[in-house]
């Protein structure tokens, strides 16, 4: 077998990146996120990032950090916390600007994106304030008659989310870059890793390609080496996202990082414990692997 | 704990009776995805499924459909599983419309558009709230309920701030047939059950909540209502009705979390 090895430090995949650049990040709110990336991506002087997400925790910490000049998601939220206390700062100060798209919206652009056409069409979006607040979204006249028999039908035109890169995490990965999840969904995660023109993928643990069969069947091999441009090994590198069957959400933690959008010396003194210090310091401060 | 025994021979409580007029919007849905969204509606939801429409699909609030009657914030590892349904999947029913969603929202104007992006000017809000979420999907597509556990006039406003839920005048404006997927059926809150069965499918009180008057409910909402001559009251539960919730579904009372006991 003649398996390339992309292995990578996170620090090696964030200095592969640039300011201003448009990130794709997988997941979906406070799981399974590539955390050990974006809290290196905290520790880089990356700026100005167009963040597209189905937004948990990247988007509040990327935001807090001033890294962000603006998101698209679905959603922002922690789940055991329904509004993600950082984000909802940000949005009510102005400080990001915004594109909160239909959650469905999000999936066709990404798709859009790694198909490599300019829209998908949908029904979603029609009739609410979506096309008036986000001017950038457009209808097209259907073509063809609907398959119920309606003529020049309007549809909402979602535009191709590209991106200069996504960053996701799976549980098993081997050196080549083929990726295996083994929770319940795969989120968006391979549209993320198509629609990008570099995807990088953390993994809790890189295993021998002949050994993805022990941890899970082959539908779960859902991520090919064809779309990954390297892959990080780290143990925990979703905390303090869920990532099961590995592991489930630090609620505790979360809790924590909640709390530091009360005020700046909160904000402060949890960047200083756990986000500008090196990942192992962060590892051991929150008990991984111990 | 003694008292809550005696309670819970009692006489059927409002949370009960929220539970059992959810379950009554998914009735004559047959075999479609009924996806209430809360405590009182998944109770409802699963109430309808164990009695009157026994073929309703139901998810396991995570990525499956599960076939048992799962007590609100079960244990995915407990559903018995019929299909898988992650997020993905969850978009292709919903696109074709095989689903009855019952959502929250924090305003509704009379044509029942609905908001729970946000409180004031989008560009940058007073207060961010969910964003839309899948609010303009599953509207256009597929049908849709609402469940209210506060009825006020704060909820229930002449103008919401942003819609995210396409209301009945919004889907009829839509050239092109293009709000022929779109039905608001009901909208079930603490105090009453409303419905669109107006000319001119605006908000209308459909039944009342057993104790609760007209003029409550009048005073509770922030847009004219249509008050039909004679309102009924809403449907109490049957004995059946109140074993399946008390002892099957919800047999830890997180109903009482969203409508405290009377």
């Amino acid at each position: 077998m003649a398996i390339p090895d992309k292995r990578m430090t996170e620090s090696e995949v964030i200095g592969e990146l640039r300011s201003g650049m448009t990130i794709g990040i997988g997941g979906w709110g406070s799981r399974r996120k590539p955390m050990s990336l974006i809290r290196e991506l905290l520790r880089s002087d990356l700026e100005d990032l167009t963040i597209v997400s189905y937004g948990g925790p990247d988007v509040g910490l990327l935001s807090r950090a001033g890294k962000v000049r603006k998101v698209v998601s679905g959603f922002v939220s922690l789940d055991s916390i329904a509004l993600e206390p950082h984000y909802r700062i940000a949005r009510q100060s102005g400080a990001i600007e915004a594109a909160e798209w239909d959650e469905g919206m999000l999936l066709l652009g990404l798709q859009a994106a790694a198909w490599r056409v300019p829209f998908l069409p949908t029904r979603a979006g029609l009739g609410t304030d979506l096309p008036t607040l986000m001017p950038e979204l457009r209808t097209v006249t259907s073509p063809y008659p609907s398959p119920d028999g309606v003529a020049d039908e309007p549809l909402l035109a979602v535009p191709a989310l590209h991106l200069d890169a996504a960053l996701i995490h799976m549980h098993r990965a081997d050196q080549g870059g083929n990726g295996q999840f083994l929770n319940s969904d795969l989120y968006m995660d391979d549209l993320m890793a198509m629609g990008a023109d570099r995807c990088y993928m953390s993994c809790e643990q890189i295993v021998a390609t002949e050994d993805f069969p022990k941890f899970g069947s082959h539908h779960t091999q859902r991520i090919s080496r064809l779309m990954t441009a390297g892959v990080v090994e780290r143990r925990g590198g979703a905390h303090f996202t869920e990532c099961p069957p590995d592991y489930g959400r630090d609620e505790a933690f979360q809790k924590e990082y909640a709390a530091t959008a009360k005020s700046d010396e909160a904000w402060d003194a949890f960047r200083a414990k756990y986000l500008d210090v090196p990942e192992a310091d962060y590892q051991r401060l929150v008990g991984i692997g111990s | 704990m003694s008292n809550e025994a005696v309670l819970e021979d009692g006489a059927p409580t409002r949370a009960e009776i929220c539970c059992v007029a959810v379950a009554e919007c998914f009735r004559g849905d047959g075999e479609i995805l009924a996806n209430p969204i809360g405590t009182i509606p998944m109770i409802g939801g699963r109430l309808a499924r164990e009695s009157f429409e026994p073929h309703l699909v139901m998810t396991d609030g995570f990525a499956g459909f599960a076939a048992n009657p799962l007590p609100p914030g079960a244990d995915p590892a407990d559903a018995v599983l019929e299909a898988w349904n992650p997020y993905p999947q969850m978009f292709q029913v919903l696109w074709n419309g095989r689903r009855h969603v019952m959502m929250g929202g924090s305003q509704f104007d009379r044509f029942g558009n609905q908001n729970f992006v946000c409180i004031g000017d989008w560009r940058q809000p007073r207060f961010q709230l969910l964003g839309f979420r899948g609010a303009p999907g599953n509207t256009i597509n597929h049908t849709t309920s609402y469940w209210v556990p506060a009825h006020n006039a704060k909820t229930f406003v002449e103008r919401v701030d942003v819609v995210s839920g396409v209301g009945n005048d919004r889907a009829a404006a839509l050239p092109a047939e293009g709000g022929r997927f779109h039905e608001l059926r009901r909208v079930v809150t603490n105090l009453a059950v409303l419905d669109f069965e107006t000319p001119d499918r605006s908000m209308r009180l459909r039944s009342l909540h057993p104790g609760v008057t007209v003029d409550e409910v009048v005073a509770a909402t922030g847009f004219e209502l249509t008050i039909p001559d004679s309102v009924p009251e809403s449907r109490l539960p049957t004995d059946e009705e109140l074993r399946l919730i008390r002892e099957v579904i919800d047999p830890a009372g997180l109903r009482y979390t969203e409508v405290p006991r009377d």
